[in-house]
């Protein structure tokens, strides 16, 4: 990637940023959140949590209640328009003008920017190749498939050079192969432009992916704020633990420093009483009628290729979800015992 | 392969006759008109001979309201234009009881007879200086007839594309309202922009219930003419108007309706 192209990278500062709509309930909560210069992060949520509010308050699309504030690096934008932002922006529809070809797309922004000719051209014609859209350049929007016409969104909203990069669900009107890719892709690109990036979707292995850091939202609130890994491995609550992957609940009592669950007790640190678990499929392992610390039966096994996924029926307690990797001939009605690592389990509390 | 082409031509057929069977319907009487407008003796018939005679004489007589009904035409739809565009972009934008409220109220021209709208004129604005004796009255009068044609045109368009989105995403690049308004709005519009355009000016060239209550012997439009030369002169100079009056209104339809198609935005 060309050096040009490394963008500055301005860190976001969100103070007090609720919303509340006239005539409706509260969209957002009022917000705190910083994000780094640089960073990638992912709002996700299920709809209707407020995600796209965040980002349109951001944009400058929306202006935040009374009391909040957005900074970008030093400088407070609540009063900007869009338009003095300097930000650039992928919309869920794309939003490119259907009265323009590819390149007068590309080239709206530095147009507006009043930028001379030849230097247009030369940043249009970069763009577009960096994109792998030199060869349509000359075609109208409604001559392009949908994976072409995201990239030109992207192309359109990068060229500016602007301080901060914003996404709105840009994948979810693609096919799902053409979605693999086009992430990849835009991974790719976030990394080398050094940029701040905000994306939004409600797609955890979109969010996983691609974020340094993931903000998970629920009814316009915060769940929780953090890498990939902390939000699977340490789910702040019940939620956000259901909301990402599968995870499976488990029933136990903790005595005197022993967890208790089927026929296993299992050293465990945490006051005496009754306690649910939270355990991963991948988590659960099959073993041997010795080792295992859960008897069931086979309720379902779904061949995944890499994996099989099977659900067990314990002798007690609501089903389990078990990955098994390899080669697995068990089938609807096998007995199965299941094994369970302390280390990996989670009690909720 | 033959049941399907056997099937296919009869209701082909059958449509065929029915379009026809309309179009007829509605041609026959104006080419009739026509005709009599170029035949020498209309109650001869054809066999009197065709002649350019009765054209000739509509030209000399009446070509001062030809003109006027032209330049009415062209002013109204200058007015429609800076007035309706801007007025289907509100509305557009703010669909809402209030939006829906004017939009109703545009319509009332159109709904009430142009003889109402246009006494409604004269009791209102006849006093007003020499407003009665200029042609200004009856643009005024065209103006209102007309707009909410215009505005319906545009707002059609504007409620098929998603314009907000669309401003957005020009505003996401730097552009104020105004550069968004000229470069996205209303190219993005410009289909309805030009169907409207094509209905006002026919419209306004054929007006007459508004036109003929508003208009003074020194502010005679073409379609005023037309009734008089009917109700006063020969039958075959009051065709004649007819065919001058065809002459001048088909190019410019064929014209904008060209047009039109090819600005017809795909989506
Ligand atoms: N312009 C608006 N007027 C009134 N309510 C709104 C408006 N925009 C959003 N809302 C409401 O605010 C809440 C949050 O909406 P938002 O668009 O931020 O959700 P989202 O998380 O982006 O959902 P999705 O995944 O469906 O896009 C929703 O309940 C929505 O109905
Ligand atoms: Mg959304």
């Amino acid at each position: 990637m060309p050096d040009s192209f490394h963008l500055d990278a301005v860190p976001i500062r969100l103070e007090r940023c609720g919303k509340t709509f006239a005539g409706s309930a509260r969209a957002l909560e009022p917000l705190d959140l910083t994000i780094r210069g640089g960073e990638t992060i992912v709002f996700l949520g299920p709809s209707g949590c407020g995600k796209t509010t965040t980002l349109r308050i951001i944009a400058g699309l929306e202006s935040p209640d009374p009391g909040g504030r957005v900074l970008f690096g030093e400088e407070d934008v609540t009063a900007l328009p869009i338009e003095r932002r300097n930000v650039g922006m992928v919309f869920q529809s794309y939003a490119l003008f259907p009265n323009m070809t590819v390149a007068e797309n590309v080239a709206y922004g530095l147009k507006v920017r009043k930028l001379p000719r030849p230097e247009r051209a030369r940043r249009v014609e970069e763009m577009l190749d960096l994109m792998h859209l030199g060869e349509f350049a000359g075609r109208r929007i409604d001559q392009l498939s949908g994976g072409q016409r995201q990239r030109v969104a992207l192309a359109r909203a990068l060229v500016v050079r602007p301080r901060v990069l914003l996404l709105d669900e840009p994948l979810t009107a693609l096919d799902a192969k053409l979605r693999d890719s086009l992430r990849l892709e835009i991974d790719r690109l976030l990394r080398g432009l050094g940029i701040t990036a905000v994306y939004v979707t409600h797609d955890q292995g979109e969010a996983m992916a691609l974020g340094d850091r993931i903000v998970v939202m629920a009814k316009g609130r915060v769940a929780q704020i953090g890498t990939p890994r902390e939000i699977y491995y340490q789910p702040a609550d019940g939620f956000v633990a259901d909301f990402i992957g599968t995870m499976n609940r488990l029933g136990g009592t903790v005595r005197g420093g022993m967890l208790n669950i089927g026929t296993a007790s299992l050293p465990w640190s945490g006051a005496d009483g009754a306690v649910e678990l939270l355990v991963r499929p991948e988590d659960l392992a099959l073993a041997s009628e010795d080792d295992g610390h859960l008897g069931g039966s086979v309720a379902a096994a779904v061949f995944l290729g890499d994996r099989t996924r099977l659900v067990v029926e314990p002798t007690d307690g609501p089903a389990l979800t078990v990955d098994t990797l390899g080669r697995s001939e068990l089938g609807r009605g096998d007995r199965v015992w299941l094994r369970v690592d302390p280390a990996r389990v989670l009690a909720v509390p | 392969m033959q049941t399907l082409s056997n099937r296919r031509g009869l209701g082909f057929w059958l449509q065929l006759g029915f379009t026809l069977l309309v179009c007829a319907l509605l041609t026959v009487p104006m080419v009739m008109s026509m005709l009599a407008g170029l035949t020498a003796n209309y109650f001869v018939g054809l066999k009197s001979g065709l002649t350019l005679r009765w054209v000739e004489e509509v030209l000399r007589v009446y070509s001062g309201t030809i003109l006027l009904s032209l330049q009415i035409a062209f002013a109204c739809l200058a007015c429609t234009l800076v007035l309706g565009v801007p007025t289907a972009y509100a509305l557009a934008r703010r669909p809402g009881r209030i939006a829906r409220l004017v939009e109703e109220l545009l319509m009332m021209p159109v709904a009430i007879p142009g003889l109402a709208t246009a006494l409604a004129l004269i009791v209102t604005y006849g006093g007003v200086g020499d407003l009665r004796s200029s042609w200004l009255f009856i643009l005024i009068g065209h103006v209102l007839f007309t707009l909410p044609f215009m505005v319906r045109a545009v707002l059609a368009v504007m409620g098929s594309i998603d314009l907000t989105t669309l401003e957005e995403g020009a505003a996401s690049l730097g552009a104020g309202f105004l550069r968004r308004f000229a470069t996205v709005v209303l190219p993005n519009c410009r289909s309805g922009i030009l169907a409207g355009s094509l209905m006002v000016l026919t419209l306004s060239v054929g007006e007459f219930n508004l036109t003929w209550l508003l208009h003074t012997p020194l502010t005679k439009t073409l379609p005023v003419g037309l009734a008089d030369s009917y109700a006063s002169l020969r039958i075959e100079i009051g065709s004649a108007y007819t065919l001058v009056f065809f002459l001048m209104i088909v190019p410019s339809l064929i014209l904008l309706q060209g047009l039109s198609k090819r600005g017809r935005p795909s989506v």
